[in-house]
């Protein structure tokens, strides 16, 4: 193998292997003596506890031959596997090309499948019953550990079952958030706002958008601040998906809709990051998983 | 041919150098060569050795007994390339000592997980996995939210060095810097985040 620094390790390997199997056999052969039926059997001269003495006899014979077998068998083996240095067997079998057959088989079971997918339209994939089921193996796989098993996400990580999109939710849009990924920053805003107590102003007035319990005085106040929000949240707090700045008035919290966890939001800010799948999980598998997340998002909608 | 075992059981010398003998024909066939073999010693292309943050959170991904649950190799089947990604190769880990391979999959297989998931999701998981998984049954590690201590870490640079790695003089002068203000979590983080990503081929 042109692996090794130099020829010599193909003849060592093969030598050693060969040398010992068989050095195995003529020691074998040479302690393999039969005892003659009438030969009286001889102890080994020890006597343990004043009369226990311990026979002499010769290795059983079965265990002999089994001892013969599995010399043959590695040989056998040696012949058809490779073993013996740069040769490679009969067979010419590696582990690389084991696993290329059974990914050139595979391919060949599923690549029409994929094919298949990846030529139809997204919002027809997502109605094939068959499909949902393969972009749910693949979303179980590759998206629960964040989103959820069922896709309702987490604190932080967006619910996909819902209506509320943070890029948009059209299907163009959910491939390019699951293909190219997603970098939701928003940066602290505690400076820009003011001091603690303006923004706690602000925080008010971001509860006063969805209706939430809010004190009004503080809300007034801090609607002038918001100001510094309404780059990216828009004047009216509705948000902006080409951003990925969620819409304020809704009731979806990503981080939780609290005072206190408006407040750490203004002034530590918020790093959501959604992974590139493009490269990890090819073209086809992207296809497949926004079609399922376009069908969970639909399957909430149309049971409400 | 009329020697008897015996002649070898009766001979401490003997059975010394015979059980010697026949023990190491193992390691000499199957160890020494890897010593030799470019596939084993050589370094895939674009592997860097660990930074220092992401050395000293190596040695706490050893400390906490990761590899107890968690491999870090992706066998060559369609199954587990499936799931996690490319196989692992050898040369993936040529400056891994010592490799974190394990056997007990307990946990999923990590040797594929840099990039997968936002260093913000590992924080979470670390601090406790069922804020996200709730069917996880990973235990929790709050206590990683701690400051690093990594004094030693540039004689560890030095000592890797020794072995191959190609450190060069400024990484080394710098890792003190690099790894100021850290926390363990930051540093585990850090490794975890490299894991695998030398090679990423695309998927099919």
């Amino acid at each position: 193998m042109a692996d090794f620094t130099s020829d010599f390790w193909n003849l060592y390997i093969a030598g050693i292997t060969l040398v010992s199997i068989v050095g195995c056999g003529v020691f074998l052969f040479a302690q393999t003596k039969r005892r003659a039926k009438s030969e009286p059997v001889g102890t080994t001269g020890h006597v343990w506890d004043e009369d226990l003495a311990e026979y002499n006899n010769p290795m059983p014979r079965w265990w002999m031959w089994l001892f013969y077998l599995t010399i043959i068998f590695s040989l056998g083996y040696l012949a058809l596997y490779p073993g013996l240095g740069s040769f490679g067997g009969a067979f010419g079998w590696s582990s690389q090309k084991q696993f290329d057959e059974e990914m050139a088989k595979a391919n060949q079971q599923f690549g029409p499948l994929y094919d298949k997918y990846l030529k139809m339209d997204l919002t027809a994939v997502a109605a094939d019953t068959q499909a949902q089921q393969m972009g749910q193996r693949l979303f179980l796989n590759h998206c629960a550990q964040c989103h959820g098993s069922d896709g309702g996400g987490t604190r932080g990580f967006p619910s996909l079952r819902d209506t509320d999109w943070l890029w948009g939710g059209t299907p163009e849009l959910i491939k390019t958030s699951i293909a190219d990924g997603r970098m939701g920053v928003m940066p602290p805003m505690g400076a820009a706002v003011g001091s603690a107590e303006d923004v706690k102003d602000v925080a008010n007035f971001v509860l006063s958008l969805s209706g939430r319990t809010h004190d009004q005085l503080r809300a007034q106040r801090g609607k002038e601040k918001f100001a510094a929000c309404a780059a990216c949240h828009g004047a009216e707090g509705k948000g902006n998906q080409a951003l990925g700045a969620p819409d304020l008035t809704d009731k979806v919290w990503l981080y939780g809709g609290s005072e206190a966890a408006i407040i750490e939001a203004i002034t530590k800010g918020r790093n959501g990051i959604m992974p590139a799948h493009k490269e990890l999980l090819g073209d086809a598998k992207v296809h497949l998983l926004s079609a399922y997340v376009l069908y969970l998002s639909k399957g909430e909608a149309a049971s409400k | 041919m009329s020697f008897s075992h015996a002649t070898i059981e009766k001979n401490v010398g003997w059975l010394i150098v015979l059980v010697i003998l026949v023990i190491s024909v193992g390691g000499l066939v199957e160890i020494v060569p890897l010593y030799f073999q470019k596939s084993t010693t050589e370094p895939v292309s674009g592997l860097k050795p660990y930074s220092a943050t992401q050395l000293a959170g190596r040695d706490i991904y050893v400390r906490e007994g990761c590899y107890n649950c968690h491999s870090q190799m992706v066998r060559p089947f369609r199954a587990e390339v499936e799931r996690y990604g490319p196989y692992s190769v050898a040369g993936e880990f040529v400056y891994d000592r010592p490799f974190q391979w394990g056997s007990k999959r307990t946990g999923p297989d990590l040797a594929r997980v840099g990039g997968r998931y936002s260093d913000e999701w590992h924080r979470i998981h670390l601090l406790n996995p069922r804020d996200l998984v709730p069917e996880s049954n990973m235990p929790a590690y709050p206590w990683l939210d701690k400051p690093l201590d990594a004094a030693i870490i540039p004689k560890k640079m030095q000592a890797l060095r020794t072995m191959g790695a190609p450190y060069s003089d400024a990484e080394i002068a710098g890792a003190l810097e690099e790894v100021k203000g850290k926390s363990e979590l930051d540093a585990l983080i850090a490794y975890l985040q490299v894991l695998g990503t030398a090679i990423r081929a695309g998927g099919k």
